[in-house]
Parts: structure tokens; C-alpha cells; sequence
């Protein structure tokens, strides 16, 4: 369940940028995790209130994007889907393909409130 | 359709890091940042010691039992006097492992992780405060054992040998992709037992590892009977030897 340790990296790294915004709270993390990313998107749906109690990010709503599989076939050159355990070109079948798409594991953006915090 | 993130709608999208898109409910700030980025820079730092040392680091990831540990006796063994090794042990609790490693003597050092699944790299660079980089060719990095995930977590290592004992089953690779993705060679252990074992098959195993795009090469060891092990110490000396000499700046200098 390392789906903990990335929950925290995550809340390390929005914390960071809520900081430098002076936003107090924030509204929303968008994240963006390909299939082939070794991240299940519900585990960390799951996991990620628990790392975020008493933080910026306590009361966030959690916005997961999953991406498409795309190869591109180094033989014949197509581009094509496909499935994470069989990372084949769609037209020629070969298994010499380059991963375009599908393996992201990326903190999109964040939505924090409009106001500013009063500097002190 | 947005070229960038895929999305349907095309409007009000600006990707760059720190740009600002005003919303109804607030304002959207674009991050872009890789969920792991922190232990991405502190493997390239690990990555910047290694280098500096000129030392190959080898991460060794497989499920419990697949025969790590008994590779890594073997392997020390067999390039006694040729090749100075240390090994990084990762288990969740015990030092049973760094006690096998030193009985062949070599130096081990062992991180219990607790409950942790994996190693990250900060743990490694912990353990690196313990060893004399410059004073070995070879470390290996014994992930804990688990399919899942040490894949996500760059050490700082410069090789991926995943193993794949044949107990196991020939579809470990259609099951773990990310795991037997990320290998830059597979090892498919416990050769000695492929006949009691029985439906066991290695181009079987082979064909799943080719279907994840992998073009890596694939070794049949036993540890026991010495099946395979010329080969696999011949890859590690490869390996050593397209290291570039140490002339990097060390990382703290």
C-alpha cells in the first residue's frame, strides 16, 4: 500500500504551492495517473483524507484524470492503444513499441480560494 | 480537443507550472509536478554518490522467496577477489538477510522498513552513510520483497533486475506489469525445480515480458546448481564496466 507514501508527497507538494499563493485551505487537486503508473486511483482516494486531516487540504476534493495506454510502433510507425499488459503496435502486432501515453503519475493543478490571506 | 491533457474542452486551459486560471469558485493554479518528485531528486542525488564513486548500483525487486538473498550469496562468492560488493537490505522487520550477505563476507546493511512496502530513497541515502562507496565496484539495493511497490520508487540505482522463480508461475509479467516494465533484466531463478515445478514455461514467461515492450534480456540462474551464473556475472561486469570512470564530482563536495 505505498499509495500512503504518495498520498504524502502529494500533500507536501500542495502544501508548498498553497503556501506560496497564501491560500489557507484548498478547494481541489486535480491529479493525473496512467493505468501503468503502479497507482490505484481508489486506494489513493481512500488513503489520501487520512494523510490530509488537520491540513490545507483537509476538506479537498480529490479529482483523478486516468489516461489512455498509446504506443508507437518502433516497425511500422503506428500509433495505437492499447492494454497495460500488452503493450503491442495495433496495426503490425510487434511488441518494439515506444509507451506515448499511459504511466503518468502528475499533480495537474490545484484550485485554491480567491481570496488572500492578510499578511500578519 | 486540448494537445496537452487530452480533455474535451479546449477553453480556459493554460499549462504551464504557475499559471493561473480564474474559476467561480476560486482560482486554479496549474502545478505540474510529478507526484514523486521530492525522492526523484534526492535518487538523482544517490544517483550523483554512485556516479561520483564510480560504483554500479543494482536494484534487486521480486516477491518473497524468489530467491534474492540466495543470488547474492552466490554471486558475492563467485566474484570473491575480483569484484568488492556490499548489499542494502530492505525487510519490514529482522536482520536475518544482512546476516546471510555477511556470513559470505561481504558488508551489509539492513533497513527495516516497519510497515513500509518498499525503499525509497531516502532510505538508501540513509544507509549509504554506513558504506565506503569508493572502496566497491558493485552495491546491490534488496528491495523488500513485493511486485507491486518498488517500482514506483527510483533509488538512484542504475540497473533493474527483477526475478521471477519459478515456483511462481510463467504470467507473473501479464499480472505485474509496472514491476516487470521497469526491468533491465529478468532473472527467472530456481531452474533447479522447473521439473518438479512442472508447468513452468520460460518462453511462455518470455513472450508476457516481450508484450509489456520490454527488450531487455532475460537469464535462467539456479543459485544452487550454478545454472545461468557465468551469464549473469558476465551481464554485472558489462555493466561495471560501461560505468564511466570515477571522475564525477562527488555530490557534497
Amino acid at each position: 500500500m505505498h499509495e500512503l507514501s504518495i498520498c504524502e508527497a502529494i500533500l507536501r507538494q500542495v502544501s508548498a504551492v498553497a503556501q506560496t499563493e497564501r491560500a489557507a485551505r484548498v478547494i481541489r487537486i486535480t491529479l493525473r495517473i496512467g493505468p501503468l503508473a503502479g497507482v490505484e486511483p481508489d486506494l489513493l482516494r481512500a488513503a489520501f483524507p487520512l494523510v490530509a486531516a488537520g491540513t490545507c487540504c483537509a476538506d479537498v476534493r480529490l479529482e483523478i484524470e486516468t489516461a489512455a495506454v498509446r504506443v508507437a510502433c518502433r516497425l511500422c510507425g503506428a500509433v495505437s492503444q492499447a492494454l497495460p499488459n500488452r503493450l503491442l503496435c495495433g496495426a503490425c502486432g510487434s511488441w518494439r513499441v515506444a509507451l506515448l501515453e499511459g504511466d503518468e503519475m502528475r499533480i495537474e493543478s490545484v484550485e485554491l480560494p480567491e481570496r488572500i490571506m492578510e499578511h500578519v | 480537443m486540448c494537445d496537452i491533457c487530452g480533455c474535451a474542452n479546449a477553453t480556459g486551459h493554460v499549462h504551464v507550472a504557475g499559471a493561473i486560471l480564474h474559476t467561480e469558485s476560486g482560482k486554479q493554479v496549474e502545478v505540474l509536478q510529478a507526484m514523486l518528485r521530492d525522492n526523484d531528486h534526492q535518487a538523482a542525488h544517490n544517483r550523483a554518490h554512485f556516479d561520483g564513486a564510480g560504483v554500479l548500483v543494482v536494484n534487486m525487486m521480486s516477491s518473497p522467496g524468489a530467491g534474492k538473498t540466495s543470488l547474492l550469496e552466490a554471486t558475492i562468492r563467485a566474484l570473491r577477489g575480483r569484484m568488492r560488493i556490499a548489499v542494502i537490505e530492505g525487510d519490514l522487520e529482522t536482520e536475518n538477510d544482512a546476516r546471510r550477505i555477511r556470513g559470505t563476507g561481504a558488508q551489509a546493511v539492513q533497513i527495516t522498513t516497519g510497515n513500509a512496502c518498499h525503499l525509497d530513497a531516502g532510505m538508501v541515502h540513509a544507509a549509504l552513510h554506513t558504506l565506503v562507496l569508493r572502496e566497491l565496484d558493485i552495491l546491490f539495493i534488496e528491495n523488500v520483497g513485493n511486485l507491486v511497490c518498488p517500482a514506483s520508487f527510483d533509488l538512484g540505482q542504475h540497473k533493474n533486475v527483477v526475478l521471477l522463480s519459478v515456483t511462481e508461475g510463467d504470467d507473473k509479467p501479464e499480472k505485474y506489469p509496472v514491476m516487470f516494465r521497469a526491468a533491465d533484466l529478468l532473472g527467472i531463478t530456481k531452474t533447479d525445480l522447473t521439473e518438479a515445478v512442472g508447468d513452468f514455461q520460460t518462453l511462455r514467461a518470455l513472450r508476457h515480458f516481450r508484450h509489456l515492450a520490454n527488450p531487455s534480456p532475460m537469464l535462467e540462474l539456479s543459485a544452487r546448481n550454478g545454472d545461468g551464473m557465468a551469464a549473469w556475472l558476465g551481464w554485472l561486469a558489462a555493466e561495471r564496466g560501461r560505468l564511466r570512470p570515477a571522475h564525477a564530482q562527488h555530490a557534497h563536495d
